[in-house]
């Protein structure tokens, strides 16, 4: 195995030398310029996660971005002034967090239910969310279905008059 | 019986898939011409039962046989038969057949266009293919069989998740596949050269097709992927940062960065070793991501099931394929020599920084993705990193690609000067800097940073424009009228795909300044202004589809008291999951998109909307499409079909010194390898 | 030269990012801790699905540790789970009752009698207000619940072999004692 360098002159050998080094300079100036992009930006927008019991015993930062999840509390969804202005309520049984929300709800909000509510928590301990989550799971079925399946049954009779089957 | 022979199926492939690999490997490295004969027909078989076993789970989706766990799980007698056929990969078991699946499709493709390659060669790629095929033939044999059956038979199915009904949804994976698992051919080549000790500017010209193959179908599955978030989610957004929008993002970024580097190594013999390494990190992005959704130790819009036993088993591959690959690089790479030197300023300097700039790119994704998972380790807290730190730290650090996609394919090989590069791209900069200091007027407000990425995509299509110019210029005028404009395709393709580059960042600038979002709410007979249209909206009416029932609303879209169309947007729940779904509805134009979309009942017939205005967010996806297609062009470049006979004579000619190639011209290499 | 080295740089940035994987799998990331763990289970007073005018009251377990899993007949990962329930049923002596979730009766009896019955009892709640105190996602869910009638575990989705012997078992043996 011929090695590429030691077959040129000193010369061109100091030259290629010190072009090596312009690249790695330039190839570590560009990762440090990355690194130090990266660190200020998980600086400032990294978001923590915490539970209404964090929230109640004041571990959560005001004034900071944050994320609380927890349940919706039955019966404390309200829908004020224009509609799109939301009071609801996150608990985790323990403790409550009320929010409030300018937005439109996403489809799988309910009371009762799991959410995730992303923004700052004022003065007055209300939380001020400026994005709400609310989570599916794929993993099992959800409920509600009963009723659904009642009205498949009349398709699915049809699909083995049809001759279906396994 | 279908399902039990589609089992038998995936059994047969995976004793194949180990044929395959014990023939081509072991056959190549002791030169044993029959074992290396048969593996095409292996690798030909195996991919033929993968691809029954697909069949077979189709089918059984396809007859409603609620008998299969995956089927009941996934389906649903009342959905249409498209979106029963779509549910195969609705879910994890179904997903990984798809992906065996696709590998098999690949490896047919392989053993059908390997027909001028060294048989050698041919066996190892193959060998290679068959030992990743066999890893995940196993993972689902042994972990996620679609075919287990459940008895008694459930008179139903519980349906597919209603959010994966829809086109884009459904064509997404499988587009998605066809890239994250078509990387596995160039890194099989890059294994197969680094096997025999041949890291050549030839092997560089092999994996060239196969990788930009790879690359356009994954940038068509993520702008599916995105379409679908766009349309479907109804939040108007397009990227959301999400784990498993990154998972498909990092192996293009550096699929982006293979495809480059791949050409310098072919033309110049340069990065040879840096090129195999991308090879290899490529294809482990591509796994990486694949554990990263189908583990679920990420949280994601798409959570998928948490399975450690799955996890456990797909690290366990992921670092013994990684890790083996990565110490035979270790072991052979340093024995590759340099290849051709460079200067300062010349196309291989930045296409050297390109890479640079792409693998730092995928660094930093890939660093946000994992941060997560990282606080987790040391105890510090559940967080989540969203959009903003991805904003924050993708945008400057890919920044100076965008300057250099303009530079690169007109500065020569080896040397070029700074003072030649600016005489012949004054104009498009100057073109650049007043249209792009100039367009943001149009829009009513002048921003600075508008500006800026305007300038970047007027700059990116002006300077493509001189590139074209200059090539046909070069090439001399042979031919009459049309045929002068006739450049190779592959050098078509590269030109179509930056300009592709341009028209998204055009998009992207406008639609990120200047889009105008109302959530508001809507009585029957309001009207609302927005962006300098007026929607009136008319009230709801209930409707019903195959398989939901929805409450449609009506609203009326004028401007300056024309009429410019009706949308309907819905707010549907599907039968058999009975979940709500907001159907939006968007009026398409290349100035913009209305977007409408219901949010609540809040009585009296009056509704909570939302309503977007997205000026120019359609070329983003045009300009996605348009790198894809430049892609699929390349490809076609006849340069790839030329016969073997005539690269191994140039490979293997003896040529220590390369003379300077005024135009891109293949020059052979091989001072490098060993053995 | 020790430019071998650098080689091998790429081998451990391997290693630490499988090591950080490995350390996720170690942790659920959409574990919510339950809230109920730790507290009284709400009380159950629903009819029994076998026989409606007989009450099923969960009062009456007290001083007995019990299982109770959330099932459906429509459910189709309860059907996953079933076979695991009946072995439950068969060779570990568990007291296991179902609160039959958002269902009708004549469907739960046909499912229990065509697949077979793991449940000492089940009650009939049909519309899911118990499911609700309990904080059901949806089914199947498993709680183990202690002599003094509080939640010790939830588990959310289909029980399986490895969680009834490595979790439930060992803590219904603990907690009897």
């Amino acid at each position: 195995m011929n090695r590429f360098a030691d077959h040129r002159p000193a010369a061109h050998r100091w030259n290629a030398r010190r072009r090596r080094l312009v690249w790695i300079l330039a190839v570590f100036g560009c990762f440090g310029v990355a690194v130090a992009l990266i660190v200020n930006a998980t600086r400032n927008n990294l978001v923590f996660f915490y539970s209404p019991t964090q929230v109640a015993e004041r571990q959560a930062p005001y004034g900071r971005t944050f994320r609380i999840g927890g349940l919706v509390q039955m019966g404390s969804l309200h829908h004020e002034g224009d509609g799109v202005d939301i009071r609801f309520v996150v608990t985790d049984t323990a403790h409550s967090i009320p929010v409030v929300y300018h937005g439109v709800l996403p489809d799988m909000f309910e009371q009762g239910k799991g959410v995730v509510a992303q923004g700052r928590l004022g003065a007055n301990g209300v939380f001020q969310a400026d994005q709400v989550l609310a989570k599916h799971d794929a993993d099992y079925m959800p409920p509600d279905a009963a009723s659904a399946l009642q009205a498949a049954r009349a398709t699915k009779s049809n699909a083995v008059a049809r001759g279906g089957g396994g | 019986m279908i399902p039990e022979l589609g089992h038998f199926c995936l059994i047969v492939a995976l004793l194949v898939a180990l044929v395959q690999a014990f023939y081509g490997l072991v056959g190549a490295q002791r030169g044993v011409a029959a074992w290396i004969g048969a593996v095409r027909a292996a690798a030909r078989t195996q991919a033929l039962f993968a691809i029954l076993a697909f069949a077979a789970l189709a089918f059984s989706f396809y007859r409603n046989d609620f008998s299969v766990l995956y089927v009941a799980q996934n389906s649903y007698s009342g959905m249409p038969w498209y979106y029963r056929i779509a549910a195969v990969w609705g879910d994890h078991e179904g997903s990984m057949l798809l992906w065996i699946t696709t590998l098999g499709l690949w490896t047919l493709a392989v053993t059908f266009f390997s027909r001028r390659l060294p048989d050698e060669m041919v066996a190892r790629v193959l060998g290679v293919l068959g030992l990743v095929s066999f890893g995940f033939l196993a993972f689902t044999l042994f972990t996620s069989d679609p075919f287990v059956r459940i008895l008694p038979a459930p008179s139903e199915g519980n349906g597919l998740n209603s959010l994966l009904q829809d086109p884009g949804m459904a064509s997404h994976p499988p587009m998605l596949y066809m890239g994250y698992v078509g990387f596995s051919v160039a890194y099989a080549f890059a294994m197969a050269a680094l096997l025999a000790g041949r890291l050549d500017s030839a092997w560089a010209r092999w994996t060239r097709p196969w990788t930009t193959a790879a690359w356009a179908f994954l940038t068509l599955g993520i702008v599916l992927g995105s379409w679908w978030a766009y349309t479907v989610l109804g939040w108007g957004g397009w990227w959301f940062w999400d784990p498993v929008e990154n998972a498909s993002f990092m192996p293009w970024l550096a699929g982006a960065a293979l495809i480059h580097s791949l050409a310098v190594t072919e033309k110049r013999g340069a990065f040879r070793s840096w090129t195999a390494l991308l090879a290899i990190i490529t294809f482990s992005l591509s796994l990486i991501g694949t554990f990263l959704v189908r583990s679920g130790v990420l949280s994601s819009v798409h959570a998928f099931a948490v399975a450690p036993r799955r996890g456990i088993y797909i690290l366990t591959f992921l670092v013994v394929v990684i890790g083996a690959s990565l110490l035979l690089y270790a072991w052979r790479a340093p024995r590759v020599g340099m290849g051709g030197r460079f200067a300062v300023v010349s196309r291989e300097a930045m296409l050297l920084v390109n890479n640079v700039v792409f693998i730092t790119a995928t660094g930093a994704v890939l660093l946000g993705t994992l941060y997560p998972l990282i606080m987790q380790a040391l105890n510090l807290g559940k967080i989540t990193v969203g959009a903003p730190y991805f904003n924050a730290v993708f945008a400057p650090v890919i920044a100076p690609v965008l300057f250099l996609i303009g530079v690169g394919p007109i500065a020569r090989w080896k040397q070029e000067t700074v003072l030649t590069l600016a005489q012949r791209l004054k104009w498009a900069a100057l073109v650049a800097v007043i249209a792009g200091l100039l367009f943001p007027f149009a829009m009513g407000r002048w921003k600075p940073l508008v500006a800026l990425g305007l300038i970047a995509a007027a700059w990116i299509l002006a300077s493509g424009w001189v590139n074209f110019r200059r090539r046909i210029a070069l090439q001399g005028a042979s031919g009459m009228g049309w045929r002068r404009f006739r450049v190779p395709r592959a050098y078509a393709g590269m030109l179509i795909a930056h300009a592709g580059v341009g028209i998204f960042v055009f998009g992207l600038t406008l639609v990120s300044a200047y889009s105008v979002e109302h959530d508001v709410k809507l009585a029957p007979g309001d009207t609302t202004m927005l962006a300098g249209y007026a929607l009136r909206f008319e009230g709801t009416r209930p409707a019903s589809g195959p398989d939901y029932t929805a409450q449609r609303g009506t609203i009326v879209v004028s401007r300056n008291g024309r009429a410019v169309t009706t949308l309907h947007p819905e707010k549907r729940v599907y039968i058999a999951t009975g979940t709500p779904v907001t159907t939006a509805a968007i009026s398409y134009g290349l100035r913009g998109d209305v977007y409408a979309a219901l949010g609540d009942d809040v009585g009296n017939g009056a509704w909570t909307a939302r309503l977007y205005h997205k000026p120019f967010v359609e070329w983003m996806w045009l300009g996605w499409v348009v790198m894809a297609i430049g892609g699929f062009i390349a490809i076609s470049d006849k340069r790839y079909r030329i016969r073997v006979k005539a690269h191994v004579a140039t490979a293997l000619s003896p040529a220590p010194n390369p003379r300077p190639a005024p135009q891109p011209r293949a020059v052979g290499l091989h001072e490098g390898s060993a053995t | 030269m020790k430019a071998g080295i650098r080689y091998l740089v790429p081998i451990a940035a391997l290693l630490a990012i499988a090591a950080l994987l490995g350390s996720g799998l170690t942790h659920d990331p959409r574990l919510v801790p339950s809230p109920l763990v730790g507290k009284a289970a709400p009380p159950i007073v629903l009819p029994e699905v076998a026989d409606p005018a007989r009450t099923f009251d969960s009062a009456n377990l007290h001083g007995k540790v019990w299982v109770l899993n959330v099932w459906a007949s429509w459910c189709v990962s309860c059907r996953q789970e079933h076979p695991v329930l009946m072995v439950l049923r068969d060779q570990a002596n568990l007291p296991l009752y179902g609160l039959d979730y958002k269902d009708t009766r004549d469907a739960a009896l046909q499912w229990l009698a065509a697949a077979g019955n793991p449940y000492l009892s089940s009650a009939s709640d049909p519309k899911g207000t118990v499911g609700m105190n309990f904080g059901v996602y949806g089914v199947p869910e498993t709680y183990v619940i202690d002599k003094l009638g509080v939640i010790r575990y939830k588990q959310i989705g289909p029980l399986t072999p490895q969680v009834v012997d490595h979790t439930i078992l060992p803590l219904v043996a603990r907690l009897s004692q």
